[in-house]
C-alpha cells in the first residue's frame, strides 16, 4: 500500500518537476499507450494469446470518438462509450471464431484485422477523410472546466490508467483471475476444473479492446486531430506488444513501465530518424539476454543481488 | 437402463490404426471405490481422458448422473459432477496451493469478470467464502499450514495432495484418481488409502487407476481389469485376482503344458 501511495504522489507531482508543456505532453501519451499495455498484458501474460493489432482497435476508438463529435456534434463524454463499446464488439466478433482453436490463430486475425483498418482509414475518404484526416476534435471538458492544457488532460489520462490498474489487480485476484492464470500454466487441468477456457480468454481479449478503444478515445481529444499515421498501424501494434514484454508478461506494473520506456525511447529516437527501428531492435535482444522476465522483474533481482553482495 | 453414477457404453477410442479402447462397457455405482486396473497400454488413463471430455470418442456414450456426458467440453463435463487428479500432477505454477484449490472450486461460484472488475461487494462475499471452504479442504488432506506456499515449491507428495484438494474443492459425485499412489513412500501411501475411504465415506464414488496390487486391493470394493483397451474382468478384488484371464494378463499366457 505505502508503495502505491508513493507511486500516486510521484505521478501527481510529474507536472511540476517537468515543467515543460512538451514533456508533459509525452507523459500524457505515455498514459495513453499505458491504458493499452495494460489490457494487453493482460491478453498476453495471463490468457498467453497475442493480438498483432491492438492499434487498430486504438484507431476504432479515436475514429469513433473523432466522427461522432465533429459529424454529428455528438458531446465527446458520450462519443467515449460508443467508442468503447464499438471496440469490444469488433474483438468479439474476432475472437469467437477464433479463440475456440488451440494455438495463435488470435495473432493471425488481429493482424489481418489490422490490415483492414488501416485500409479503410486511408481509403474511406466520406467517412474518415481519408489521409487528411479529421480536424476540429473538441476537447474534453469536466464540469465546466476545459480540459484545454495539457497538464489538465494529463490528470484525466492518469486517472484512466489508475482505474485501469485497479481493474486489472481486482480482476487478477478474483474467480476469473485464477482461472485465467490456471489456463496459462495447463488447458487440460484448467478445463476439469470447470473453466470455459474459450469464453475466459474471449472476455480477456474483448477487456483488452476495450482498455485501447478508450485510449484511442483519449488519443483524439488530446491531439484535436485524427489521421492515418504512426499510432494506428502495424508497427505501433508491434511497439504495444514490445512494451508488454519490456515491462514484463504478467507484471501488471510493468505494463506502465514499458510504456514508459517504450514511449520515451520512441520520442527520443524521432531524431536519429528511420533508424529507431533498428536502436528498437537491439534494445529489445539486450532486455530478452539479460532480463528474460522484463525490466520489473530484472530490477527487482538485480537490487536483491547487490544488497546480499555489498 | 442401470442407475450407476457413471454408465460407460461401449467406449471406444481408435488413436490412428491403433484401438486403445476396444468398445468398453461399465456401471459405477453410487458410493464406494472402484478401480481399474491393467498392464501398461491397457487404456486405462485413455478411459479416464475419454470420460473427462479430454479426447472426443470415436464410438460409445457415457451418462454422468443418467446425463449424456459424451461429445460435451471438459468444462461442461466437470459442471455434472466429475472431478479428477492427473497421474502426472497438473498444478498450477506461479500460484499458492490455495489458489490452486481455489481454481478446483471455480465451479461453485459464479463471479464472472465484471463483478470481480468491480469488487462488487457479492462477489467479494463469495471469494471469502470460496477461500475458506477451500482452506478447509486442504487441512482435510493435512496441509492447512501449507495454504500460502507456492504449490509447485512443495514436496512431490504434497502436491499430491493439493490436487486431490483442488478436485475435492469442486464437491464433485464423481471422483477419478489417475495412479494416485504413484511415486508414494510406503508410508504415504497408507496415508493415501485412508484418505480415499475418508473421501468416500463422505458421500463421493471414487474410480481409480493404479500399478500398486496391494494399495488397489486393499482399497477398493469392485475392480474393472482391462488389457489390449478390452475388458476382460470385473468383479470383487478378490474373485478378480483369481481369475485365469487376468493371471494370464498380468503373468503371461502359459506356453507349455501345465505339470
Amino acid at each position: 500500500m505505502v508503495a502505491v501511495g508513493v507511486v500516486a504522489a510521484l505521478v501527481a507531482a510529474l507536472p511540476f518537476v517537468l515543467r515543460n508543456q512538451y514533456y508533459v505532453g509525452i507523459a500524457v501519451f505515455v498514459g495513453i499507450n499505458a491504458i493499452v499495455a495494460i489490457g494487453l498484458n493482460l491478453l498476453m501474460g495471463y490468457a498467453g494469446q497475442v493480438s498483432l493489432g491492438h492499434a487498430a482497435f486504438i484507431a476504432l476508438g479515436a475514429y469513433t470518438s473523432a466522427i461522432l463529435t465533429t459529424r454529428t456534434g455528438l458531446s465527446p463524454w458520450l462519443a467515449m462509450p460508443v467508442a468503447v463499446a464499438l471496440a469490444s464488439l469488433i474483438a468479439a466478433v474476432i475472437g469467437v471464431p477464433t479463440l475456440r482453436l488451440h494455438g495463435h490463430y488470435l495473432a493471425m486475425a488481429t493482424l489481418g484485422f489490422g490490415m483492414i483498418v488501416s485500409i479503410v482509414i486511408n481509403e474511406w475518404v466520406s467517412l474518415t477523410g481519408g489521409t487528411s484526416g479529421l480536424v476540429d476534435i473538441p476537447r474534453l471538458s469536466l464540469a465546466g472546466l476545459a480540459l484545454d492544457s495539457d497538464t489538465k488532460y494529463y490528470y484525466l489520462v492518469w486517472a484512466c490508467v489508475a482505474a485501469s490498474l485497479l481493474l486489472s489487480f481486482n480482476i487478477v485476484n478474483s474467480r476469473v483471475g485464477r482461472a485465467l492464470r490456471a489456463v496459462h500454466t495447463s488447458e487440460v487441468a484448467a478445463a476439469t476444473c470447470g473453466v470455459n477456457i474459450a469464453r475466459t480468454k474471449l472476455q480477456v481479449f474483448v477487456l483488452s479492446a476495450a482498455l485501447a478503444g478508450l485510449a484511442g478515445s483519449l488519443y483524439a481529444h488530446q491531439l484535436q486531430f485524427v489521421g492515418p499515421g504512426h499510432t494506428f498501424g502495424f508497427g505501433f501494434s508491434i511497439e504495444l506488444v514490445v512494451m508488454v514484454v519490456f515491462g514484463g508478461l504478467a507484471t501488471i506494473w510493468g505494463a506502465i513501465v514499458g510504456a514508459g520506456v517504450v514511449t520515451v525511447l520512441g520520442e527520443y529516437l524521432r531524431r536519429v530518424g528511420d533508424r529507431d527501428v533498428a536502436v528498437f531492435g537491439i534494445v529489445l535482444i539486450l532486455l530478452l539476454v539479460f532480463m528474460p522476465r522484463g525490466l520489473v522483474h530484472g530490477l527487482a533481482s538485480l537490487t536483491r543481488r547487490l544488497r546480499r553482495e555489498p | 437402463m442401470g442407475t450407476g453414477v457413471l454408465e460407460a457404453h461401449a467406449l471406444r477410442k481408435v488413436f490412428g490404426g491403433l484401438v486403445a479402447v476396444n468398445d468398453v462397457s461399465f456401471t459405477i455405482a453410487e458410493g464406494g471405490v472402484k478401480a481399474m486396473i491393467g498392464p501398461n497400454g491397457a487404456g486405462k488413463t485413455t478411459i479416464f481422458n475419454l470420460l473427462c471430455g479430454v479426447y472426443p470418442l470415436t464410438a460409445g456414450g457415457f451418462r454422468i448422473g443418467g446425463k449424456r456426458g459424451d461429445g460435451r467440453l471438459p468444462h461442461v463435463i466437470a459442471h455434472m459432477g466429475l472431478a479428477r487428479t492427473f497421474q502426472n500432477v497438473q498444478l498450477f505454477s506461479n500460484m499458492s496451493a490455495i489458489e490452486n484449490v481455489m481454481v478446483g472450486w471455480h465451479r461453485r461460484g459464479r463471479a464472472g469478470f465484471l463483478a470481480a472488475a468491480l469488487r462488487l461487494p457479492w462477489s467479494r462475499a463469495e471469494d471469502r467464502a470460496a477461500r475458506k471452504a477451500c482452506v478447509e479442504k486442504l487441512g482435510f488432506v493435512g496441509l492447512a499450514d501449507r495454504a500460502d506456499d507456492e504449490a509447485l515449491s512443495l514436496p512431490f507428495g504434497q502436491q499430491r495432495l493439493v490436487e486431490l484438494a483442488r478436485a475435492l474443492a469442486s464437491e464433485p459425485r464423481l471422483l477419478l484418481l489417475d495412479e494416485p499412489a504413484a511415486g508414494l513412500s510406503t508410508r504415504e501411501k497408507a496415508d493415501l488409502a485412508r484418505l480415499v475411504r475418508r473421501i468416500c465415506e463422505q458421500g463421493v464414488t471414487i474410480l481409480l487407476v493404479d500399478h500398486d496390487m496391494d494399495f488397489v486391493m486393499d482399497i477398493s470394493d469392485m475392480v474393472i481389469v482391462l488389457d489390449h483397451g478390452e475388458k476382460i474382468a470385473e468383479g470383487p478384488p478378490r474373485e478378480v485376482q483369481k481369475n485365469a484371464r487376468v493371471i494370464a494378463a498380468y503373468l503371461g499366457e502359459e506356453v507349455g503344458p501345465a505339470d
